[in-house]
């Protein structure tokens, strides 16, 4: 029974490293959405290439969409597009684009040179869907259904990896469903 | 090596890193004021980790912070405040998180570790009493063995 007690301070640091280990490798920066599973919240903004046009969230109802949260001054979002192009050009995925925090012309520009994979783009200057959203660094992209509910946000570049391992099976589902 | 004097001084030059908030807003009295300033001093940038809306100088944190301050404005209370944002960013952005069902170990384990602590205390202290007092208690013919030698180390001995 003695001999059995000198092995607690073993088993408390087998404990406190497996706990441990487990947090290796996690992205401390990848935060839990809390939109997940609630309808897009309500807006009420232009349309980028149409200023007279009011878009809300009727542009999610009936079909299942992407909502891809981009600009021009963000680094990243420079990086993902070829691919965000290539998913509307070949692979059929409706995009919808929420343009933050940006200007109309330096919007337009950024477009002119890597092309617009986006049906809809939302203008959003003052960031005020982007803060409902609860978006806090572009890009950031949903998998939103056609009830226009959020089901799925990842942060960061969208690319071949992203899109196979983690969007598609998402993207596929809502279809199934709908 | 003459440059010693001058490394040196350079050294105490550094002054120390302070992000600074630069917007200003108006407050009716000083307790609204003082209840915006602890708002945002428990609240979480979501952008920059580790920092709270009050120091940070991300975009997302002013944001944050005109937020608080148009729902202040607004007669909301602090938990309205709060909530409003916790379902906007989630959990993270807020430093004391909730007592409920994921967070009730987090809460309690201070109160665990003093007592797991103090039972261990008690324990050793119980253990050591107990052999104490089982020293004390010698033999009779122990005692008259401890006597004969501590009456042996008084006489000088034979070399």
């Amino acid at each position: 029974m003695r001999r059995l007690l000198l092995f607690i301070p073993l088993l408390i640091a087998v404990g406190i490293g497996v706990f441990l280990f487990a947090g290796i490798g996690k992205d401390p920066t990848k935060l839990e959405s809390a939109r997940i599973g609630k309808p897009v919240p309500e807006f009420q903004l232009q349309d980028l290439h149409d200023p007279e046009h009011m878009l809300d969230t009727s542009v999610f109802q009936g079909q299942v969409s992407l909502l891809n949260v981009w600009a021009e001054w963000c680094p990243s979002c420079w990086d993902e597009h070829e691919y965000l192009m290539h998913l509307a050009s070949n692979e059929g995925v409706r995009i919808v684009g929420l343009n933050y925090k940006d200007q109309r012309e330096t919007a337009f520009s950024f477009l002119g040179r890597l092309g617009n994979p986006y049906e809809t783009i939302i203008f959003d200057p003052r960031g005020s869907l982007g803060f409902d959203l609860g978006v806090y660094g572009a890009p950031e992209t949903y998998v939103i259904d056609a009830d226009g509910v959020v089901l799925y946000r990842h942060v960061g570049v969208v690319n071949e990896r992203v899109w196979q391992e983690v969007l598609l099976p998402v993207f596929n589902q809502a279809k199934g469903n709908s | 090596m003459r440059f010693y004097p001058l490394l040196l001084a350079m050294l105490f030059v550094v002054s120390p890193l302070r992000a600074e908030v630069m917007e200003v807003y108006d407050f009716d009295t000083r307790a609204e004021e003082q209840r915006y300033q602890n708002l945002i001093a428990e609240l979480r940038c979501p952008k920059c980790q580790n920092q709270n809306i009050a120091d940070s100088n991300a975009p997302i944190s002013k944001d944050m912070r005109d937020e608080v301050y148009l729902m202040m404005q607004q007669g909301a209370s602090n938990d309205e405040i709060v909530g409003a944002l916790v379902d906007r960013f989630g959990e993270f952005v807020q430093y004391k998180p909730p007592v409920d069902k994921r967070t009730i170990f987090l809460w309690a384990f201070p109160a665990i570790a003093v007592i797991g602590g103090l039972l261990i205390v008690a324990g050793v202290v119980m253990r050591s009493r107990k052999q104490g007092q089982q020293e004390t208690a010698l033999s009779p013919e122990e005692k008259a063995r401890v006597e004969q030698m501590l009456a042996d180390k008084d006489q000088p001995s034979e070399r």
